[in-house]
Parts: structure tokens; sequence; C-alpha cells
């Protein structure tokens, strides 16, 4: 799940974690009055939406007068915001941040997340700040600076140093940074975080250091013990089909191709998917229909397949083990039946009841079309759906 | 011989009178699988499945000599679970568990190095000795005694690997599902030193997928330390990056961990990868001819 950037500032500024001063806007109204909340002669304008790369695409608008804001929060709210991180369709912005200007000396990158090689949580920083960092990783990797910390031990003095003075901060800057860096951690831990991330974390010309974004992704898995985030979930910016499909215990990804696919288990599915490309066809989706795969989620997964236009043909591909195929295949028909599927499926069933399964299905007068294996699968539902 | 269980394996479930574990429990016993005790907080001296079940590990592993557990317990409790097995003398915990937060897992893999036994998983199939001794929710028939290792990260194409493996007469040493979470217990590399060493193993099928970089340090284990031939198939080359692909950790991050990265590592390793999923089993008995 993630947060959008007031959100993520909101948790920072819980936390004593430095972050300029900003109110949440949903109305061109409720900018000005927010503009009028914080004072001064300068403020930031800025797009909520979950997805990066805001400044390029006119999400992020500096604004020196009440016309100016107003203007702006008109514009923007409302709006499909199309960054190279949103999608090509965009994300809506039915929120803006307006924020008090900051003075920028130096922007810097930081970021946490667990490192997988060595399974600990671990803090990525770089002087190369407000820029694509997965750019400067490629380009330029010794400028990125990492440490790993022991979730015994916790955050050293020394690991918070080594950052320091590999940014090249002054002793106050390097101060703040520590302090900034154990606040962080907590807040990491404490929020059951999957990624945070501050890009471009500022020095500001009085000095300070300063988080002037913000980003928290927050681990799905602990959501049952983050109630109060989880009321911060914007259902706006995510995707329908996707939710949808989580409401049925189902995984679903959309992608851009015609032939869509109906898997139990991951890693088969993300291999349906990849065999039908082997085979000159185009994957429509990803879809795990998990262990059961009963009568009502083939159903469900029907439904979500077809309500993407581009689908004409669907492959279905269930390895039952502990699941008889012969349910299987009754799943399959009457879901096919309830549902009025009108492109060709092609089902592989393999495991236990196999040949009942597919006697089943060969049986039903639907137009279902039995494979012998996976690559037969594959090569029918590829020349299906040129038809 | 095998790797990690036989028949002589001894093991507790923990979670044994949930829904899960009980239907899995009682699948592994008719598969032959000593099962000789369960565990559930609060439910000490009852008997559940023909086995008795205990309150705490220590006490259940105290009274059967058991020496390996097996985790169904729900994942908001489940790292705890491990923890209990690890402190409870176990040499091996295979944990079927999906959905742990990843802070818990990455607790738990801290303290497991004050402990010298062995996770498989969490969110596995779990771990199977074909004809001996089935720990997890594989279904045991599509397995058969015989010369390949297997490991995988995932579920449905270990199974895959299995039937085709079977259906050749190669039949399976053991195969380890390892898990489809960014932290887990055992690796590839864990695996593959154990079929390496292990005389009835004579070639590996390693299936793995997009996420993380295990695979890569496999290719360069392989390289340097394997002998046996190994077999190994990516999944995930159409999967977008970014996008979470059903696994926890089954996703491209900051341009890490694709598919066609892993491919490459493996092919410059010398290990003889398929593009196609149904193409494991006849790649490994054309490496293994007699």
């Amino acid at each position: 799940m993630n947060l959008h950037e007031y959100q993520s500032k909101q948790l920072f500024a819980e936390y004593g974690i430095p972050v300029p001063k900003g109110v949440p806007a949903s109305s061109a109204a409720d900018a000005v009055a927010a503009m009028d909340e914080l004072g001064g002669d300068l403020w930031v304008v800025k797009a909520q939406v979950h997805a990066g790369g805001r400044g390029k695409a006119g999400g992020v608008k500096l604004a020196r007068s009440a016309e100016e804001v107003r203007q702006f929060a008109a514009d923007m709210l409302g709006t499909m915001l199309v960054t190279h991180q949103s999608g090509p369709e965009g994300l809506p912005v039915n929120v803006v941040y307006v924020e008090s200007g900051s003075d920028i000396e130096r922007e810097l990158y930081l970021s946490m997340l667990v490192d997988r090689e060595v399974s600990k949580v671990s803090f990525i920083a770089s002087a190369a700040g407000g820029m694509d960092i997965e750019q400067v990783a490629e380009d330029t990797p010794e400028q990125i600076l990492t440490v790993a910390v022991s979730s015994d031990a916790g955050l050293q003095p020394y690991q918070a140093r080594q950052l320091a003075f590999g940014l090249d901060l002054d002793k106050k800057q390097s101060r703040q940074f520590a302090d900034l860096l154990q606040k962080l951690y907590r807040l990491y831990l404490e929020c059951d975080a999957s990624l945070v991330e501050i890009n471009p974390l500022i020095v500001t010309a009085a000095g300070d250091v300063v988080a002037l974004d913000g980003k928290i992704n927050i681990d799905d898995n602990a959501i049952f013990r983050q109630a109060r985030l989880e009321e911060m979930r914007d259902p706006s910016q995510e995707d329908e089909k996707e939710r949808d499909a989580a409401a049925h215990d189902l995984n679903y990804v959309s992608l851009d191709g015609n032939i869509a696919c109906m898997v139990n288990g991951a890693g088969l599915a993300m291999a349906t998917m990849d065999l039908i490309k082997l085979h000159g066809g185009e994957p429509a989706n990803f879809l795990d229909v998990g262990g059961g795969a009963t009568s009502e989620r083939v159903a469900a997964a029907f439904k979500l397949i077809l309500s993407n236009d581009n689908v004409t043909a669907i492959l279905v591909n269930i390895f039952g083990g502990i699941v008889r195929c012969d349910l299987i295949a009754e799943g399959i028909i009457s879901a096919v039946k309830e549902v009025g599927v009108s492109v060709p499926v092609i089902a592989r069933l393999e495991g236990t009841n196999v040949d009942k399964g597919r006697s089943l299905l060969a049986k039903s007068g639907l137009n279902i079309i039995a494979a012998e294996d996976l690559t037969d699968a594959a090569q029918k539902a590829v020349a299906a759906s040129k038809r | 011989m095998s790797i990690l269980v036989n028949q002589n394996s001894r093991i507790i479930c923990q979670g044994i009178t949930g829904n899960q574990g009980s239907f899995h429990t009682e699948q592994c016993i008719d598969y032959g699988t000593k099962v000789v005790a369960g565990v559930t907080p609060g439910r000490g001296g009852e008997e559940h499945l023909g086995v008795p079940v205990f309150d705490t590990m220590r006490e259940a592993v105290g009274e059967t000599d058991a020496d390996v557990s097996m985790i169904y317990v729900p994942a908001p409790f489940a790292a705890d679970a491990i923890l209990e097995a690890a402190d409870s003398g176990v040499d091996l915990i295979v944990c079927i568990t999906e959905g742990i937060p990843v802070l818990d897992m990455v607790k738990v893999k801290s303290a497991l190095k004050d402990y010298s036994c062995r996770l498989i998983g969490p969110n596995c199939p779990g771990v199977i000795t074909p004809e001996e001794c089935k720990i997890g929710i594989m279904p045991g028939f599509i397995h058969q005694k015989g010369r390949i290792g297997v490991v995988s990260r995932s579920g449905t194409l270990t199974y895959e690997a299995v039937y085709q493996t079977t259906q050749n007469g190669l039949g399976q040493s053991t195969c380890v599902g390892i898990g489809g979470d960014p932290v887990r217990g055992m690796s590839f590399i864990d695996c593959l030193a154990l079929f390496e060493a292990d005389p009835e193993t004579d070639g590996v099928v390693m299936v793995g997928e997009i996420g993380g970089t295990d695979e890569e340090a496999a290719a360069e284990f392989i390289q340097s330390e394997v002998s046996k031939p190994v077999v190994a198939y990516i999944a995930g080359v159409t999967a977008p990056p970014g996008k979470r692909m059903g696994h926890a950790g089954a996703i491209v991050a900051g341009g890490k961990g694709t598919a066609d990265d892993k491919f490459k590592a493996l092919d410059a390793a010398g290990v003889a990868t398929v593009r196609s999923p149904a193409e494991l089993g006849s790649k490994m008995l054309e490496l293994l001819p007699n």
C-alpha cells in the first residue's frame, strides 16, 4: 500500500523529522486558504498522486501570489496526471499539497528498504539528489552509499557518520542528519514500511537538513496491524481491476496483450505468460487463482478477464494437485455458462482425475478447447487468438 | 540417501488443529510421513489426527524426540512459531505460511543465527523425499523416487518439474520449495550444495523467478562448486517492472532482478537453461543418458 506525499510528511512530522510546513487541499479555494494559513511569499502547489516524476509532468508549481496558487490548484485538481511512472492513462489528482517554499542549497537522496541479499533494513544515500536514482546507480554507482542495519543492534552512530561524511555534510548538518536517520529507522519499523524515499532531502540556505519530498510504502502483509495507516489508503490511485481481484483473493496484473491467462500458482502464472510470448502471442494479464480454484473464484476470474476488451482468447492452465481436475472442470464449465464467455477458452488441466476433467470439458458443448500439455496449450491459445 | 528429510524424519506440526494444518497434515500422514505430534497453544493434552497435541514446542520435542517442524500457523503468529521451533531444538523448520510481514522475517533471520537449525520457506510448498517423507502441501502422487534434485521458488511450477521428471522416468531424490518471499530461509545455494554432496542425486532442476539476485548468486556457485548437471528455468520474462507478480518477492525493482539478467548469469555459468518450462524434464534427460 502506498501513501501520498502529504500523508508521508504527516508521519515524518509525527516522528520529529523536519519537513516544510504544508496543508492538503481538495479545491482551489481550500488551496488559497491553505496558503493564507502558511503565510510567507513563496509556495509550492504539488499534485498528490501515487507516482514519481510529477515535476516534469507539470504536477509541481512554484507560486508567488494567491492568484497563482488558485490557478495552479484549479489546473491540477480533477485532471489525470501522466508521469513516466503513472501509466499512459495517468492518475487522478483529487488533492493538492500547498507547501511553504524552501530555499535550497543542496539536494541529496535518501531511502530505506529491506536489502534482500543481506535480509536487513538498509539506508541508501547519494549526493546526487533530485534525480532519477536508478539512473545515478547505473551511470555513477560510486555516488550511491549504503549501510545495512543489524536488527539486534539497531542503527549505529558510525553508520550515520559514514553516510554523513560520504554526503559531505558539515558538523551541524551531520548531527541533524544522524538524528533524522534514527527517527526514520524507528518510523520504518513501527509503520511496517517496505520503502521510505526522500528525494530530495535538502540542505537549506540556512544550513538545515529538511525532507522536501516523501514517499512511504507499507508492507501489504503487515496491514493487519497497521489499522491507522490503512485508513490513509486512497483507492482512486489503485488499479480498479487489481483491487477487484484482491477482493476475490485473486492476484491480477493487467498487461498489454490479447491472450488472457487464468492459472493456479504465481510461478506457473508467470511461466504461462512467458510461454504465450515464446509461441508468438502476447499475454493480456497475470492471474493467479490460488490453490483452491473453486467455481466461484473461477467465475470471478472470468469476469475480471473479460472486462478487458482486448482479450481474444483465454488460456486456463491448472495443475491440480490436491484439488481434483474434474472439480476444476466443473468450475470452468459453470463459470463459462454463468459469465457468458464469447471468446475461445483453451484449457490445460493436469493432475488428479485429469481424464475425467478433460472429458467433462469435451462434452460440455461449450467453446472450450482441451490442450494436451503446456506447449500444446500455448500454441492453441496463440492460434485461437488470431482467428 | 536424499537431502534434508527421509523415512526416519520425525515431524511435529505447529498449527495442527487449524483448517490448513489439519487438512495437509492428514495428507502427509496418508503419504507415510512420520508425524509424531502437533502443537497448538491451549490445546495440550488433546489428540488430533491420531497424534498427541502439546501446548509448547519444547514439550512436544521433549516427549516425542521429533527433529522437524512443519508450520501452518497464520501469518500474524508465524514468526513467533518459527522461533519457538528453533528454540525447541529441531534440526529443520518448514514454514508453509504465506503473508508473513517482511520485517518479522528480518528479525527471524537474525535470531536464527543463534541456532544450528535450517529453515525452509516461508510461503513455500515444503519439502519431499518421494516414497519416504512429504512435508508440505505438494500433491504426493506426482512424485517418484529417483535421481533428480528439484529446487524452486514457486509451488505449482515445482510440480511441473516434478511431473515431467516422473513422466520420463528420472524421478526425484528430494524436492525443495524454498518459497516466494523476499526474506526466506534456505537459498538456492544452500540446496545446491546439499544436492552436490548427495550420492543419490545425479542432476538438479532449478526453477527461479524474477526479483532479487539469488539466481545470480547460484549461477556463480554452480560454476565453481557443482559438478552435477543443472537445468534451470526462470519465470517472469514478460513481467512488467515494478509490479508484484503474486509472490511478495517476485518484483523487478530498480531495474534489478529481471529474468533476462538471471538467464544471462546462468548461461554464462554453463548451466543448461530452458526458455520453456515444458522442457525442464526433457533437457535433464538429454544431459543424463542411460
